[in-house]
């Protein structure tokens, strides 16, 4: 598993707090440490979350707010919201299969899949954009095809669709194959014993069961898909208002020597990004209360 | 487990068994359907592609000068970030599951944040902080410090965007270990720092390994903050991933294909030795 496990991570509302550790007085060496800890982290992540929001609104809160309403901020917000949603869908869709499949059905080549699903984690963003180029783009494996169906797929919406569910491929099978088999069978095998179909089994009595988990798994799909970047660099051609996302529309403001709409758009995926980080957070608890 | 639940079903039921086996072989065709298209065909079509005139070339691509001074300090990078997030990872996990202070929640969720931030993102913000025209870049600049568009830059955004592996990989081992055999070695006069080294260690080790070790797979793609942060200069500052967005961008596409399938092959190397450690791990608990 790529992914750090998560589930018995303490929580901070949750977690109850280290009784011995409570009781004892901390020593100075102990201080020390927790301070080197919190300057640490303080340093290196709330350092640059409080740079961006002052590099954003540096030349006033109605500059932010006009870079970020022009047209080509506003397509490249919808573009990304609009990639992220279909990318999380696919992914939820075929991630559920894929969890079952694995966590359930235990057939020769099991162990081979689970390693091909963690690949994406550890594939650069960039390499996946470019085995799509290698697939669509010109002299591409598929090329001929897609060419005498007339659709355009490099330099195009679908190239960047596949390149966002490619990315953000494991986090659904990852989150919800712990819960799968921590919920057993027995439940499921009493529904079809008692005459249920498949799918009022897995309507009723599967998916109610691992629901949390699902969530938790489709709130990081979502979070990877809407902040993708180096795939879709790739494939996108980046046409302003046509083809270019948000993280796109970052970087060539950047390019164009327009730093403070880069900046501001850099704030608002920072400030999406923060929200879905507290849906997690409810998410992984509930996980873990009901799992 | 499948098998076992065929078995309950009553003899009666015998068409509900087969469209439940309906089911499952639709089930799984989807499944291996699915991964077959989105992974194995685009990894076949860069190993064609890279191996496409032969080995000669292909070594001939790994070792043109610019792509091997971006491999190496590709390498170089993520061994320094991994080492670094090693030790401090494992100390934040060991402040945040052994002492109680104020804060200590929060800093329990900051720790997720880089995985919930687009990584263009934090590279932008590491610019707006470091970069030379700004407030603490200019500072370090008049000191004779220089880390945006330079190696310091690369290792600082490489920090930023792992530093929940290590984290996140230790804190739960730490958590589910028994307090007795640190409070017994104290009892018995061991200095924390013994304490630390022969109870502490031994028990996070293999979290600790798999840690560091996604860390490094991680480092080793990173793209995003990289590539705004680094300035990308051939032979000093361009990365691995960097050099192969440069290689599509001028359309050698073979010399592109030839640097990923080695970040790839590194990659699935490091996935299959975590995945045996997880396994051997899990082993033990299994027996008893």
């Amino acid at each position: 598993m790529t992914h750090p496990d998560f589930s018995g991570v303490d929580r901070p509302g949750s977690a109850k707090p280290n009784p011995a550790a409570q009781r004892r007085r901390h020593t100075l060496a102990e201080w020390l440490l927790i301070g080197i800890v919190v300057l640490y982290a303080v340093a290196l992540l709330l350092g640059p979350l409080f740079a961006i929001a002052w590099g954003a609104l540096s030349e006033g809160v109605s500059v932010f707010v006009r870079e970020i309403t022009t047209d080509n901020a506003l397509s490249a917000l919808r573009l990304t919201l609009i990639m992220g949603a279909a990318a999380t869908a696919i992914n939820t869709v075929f991630g559920l299969c894929i969890a079952f499949v694995l966590a359930r059905h235990k057939f020769w080549g099991n162990r081979f899949i689970n390693g091909l699903v963690d690949l994406p984690f550890a594939v650069s963003p960039v390499i996946a954009g470019l085995m799509l180029i290698l697939l669509f783009g010109r002299n591409g494996w598929f090329t001929p095809i897609t060419e005498r169906l007339g659709i355009k797929m490099v330099f195009a919406w679908p190239a960047m669709l596949i390149a966002t569910a490619f990315v953000s491929l494991p986090f659904v099978i990852r989150e919800v194959i712990p819960v799968l088999t921590q919920a057993g069978t027995q439940q499921e095998s009493a529904a079809y014993t008692m005459g249920a179909s498949g799918w009022q089994t897995f309507w009723h009595v599967t998916l109610p069961s691992i629901r949390w988990g699902l969530l938790y798994g489709v709130s990081l799909t979502l979070a990877r898909a809407l902040g993708e970047f180096g795939a879709i660099l790739v494939v996108s051609g980046g046409v302003s208002g046509l083809t270019e996302t948000s993280t796109l529309f970052i970087f060539r403001s950047l390019d164009d020597r327009n730093p403070v709409a880069a900046y501001a758009m850099a704030m608002v995926l920072a400030l999406i990004s923060f929200s879905m980080l507290m849906l997690m957070e409810f998410f992984k608890k509930r996980t873990r209360e009901t799992g | 487990m499948s098998a076992t639940s065929a078995d309950l079903r009553p003899a009666s039921s015998g068409t509900m068994a087969s469209r439940f086996a309906w089911g499952r072989w639709g089930l799984r065709g989807a499944a291996i359907s699915y991964l077959a298209v989105m992974i194995v065909l685009p990894l076949s079509a860069i190993f064609a592609r890279g191996f496409q005139d032969g080995l000669r070339p292909f070594w001939n691509d790994l070792t043109n000068p610019i792509a091997f001074a971006a491999l190496k300090l590709t390498l170089a990078v993520a061994l320094i970030t991994a080492v670094i997030n090693a030790v401090m990872g494992t100390l934040t996990a060991y402040v945040l599951v052994r002492y109680e202070f104020p804060g200590r929640g929060l800093l329990n969720g900051l720790v997720d944040m880089p995985f919930a931030i687009p990584t263009l993102v934090t590279g932008v913000m590491l610019v707006v902080l470091y970069g030379p025209q700004r407030t603490v870049g200019a500072w370090l600049e008049s000191h004779g410090i220089q880390i945006i568009f330079a190696t310091p830059g690369i290792v600082l955004a490489l920090l930023l965007v792992t530093y929940p592996f290590v984290v996140r990989a230790v804190q739960p081992v730490l958590m589910s270990m028994q307090k007795d055999q640190e409070e017994a070695a104290y009892t018995l006069g061991a200095t924390k720092w013994v304490t630390f080294y022969h109870i502490v260690l031994p028990a996070i080790a293999p979290a600790l390994v798999t840690g560091t070790l996604l860390n490094f797979a991680r480092a080793l793609g990173e793209f995003g903050s990289i590539v705004v942060v680094a300035g990308n200069i051939p032979m000093r500052t361009l990365t691995a991933p960097v050099h192969v967005l440069g290689q599509i961008e001028s359309e050698n596409v073979r010399g592109a294909s030839a640097v990923s399938i080695l970040l790839l092959a590194l990659s699935f190397i490091l996935i299959l030795t975590v995945d045996s450690i997880q396994r051997r791990k899990e082993a033990p608990d299994d027996a008893s």
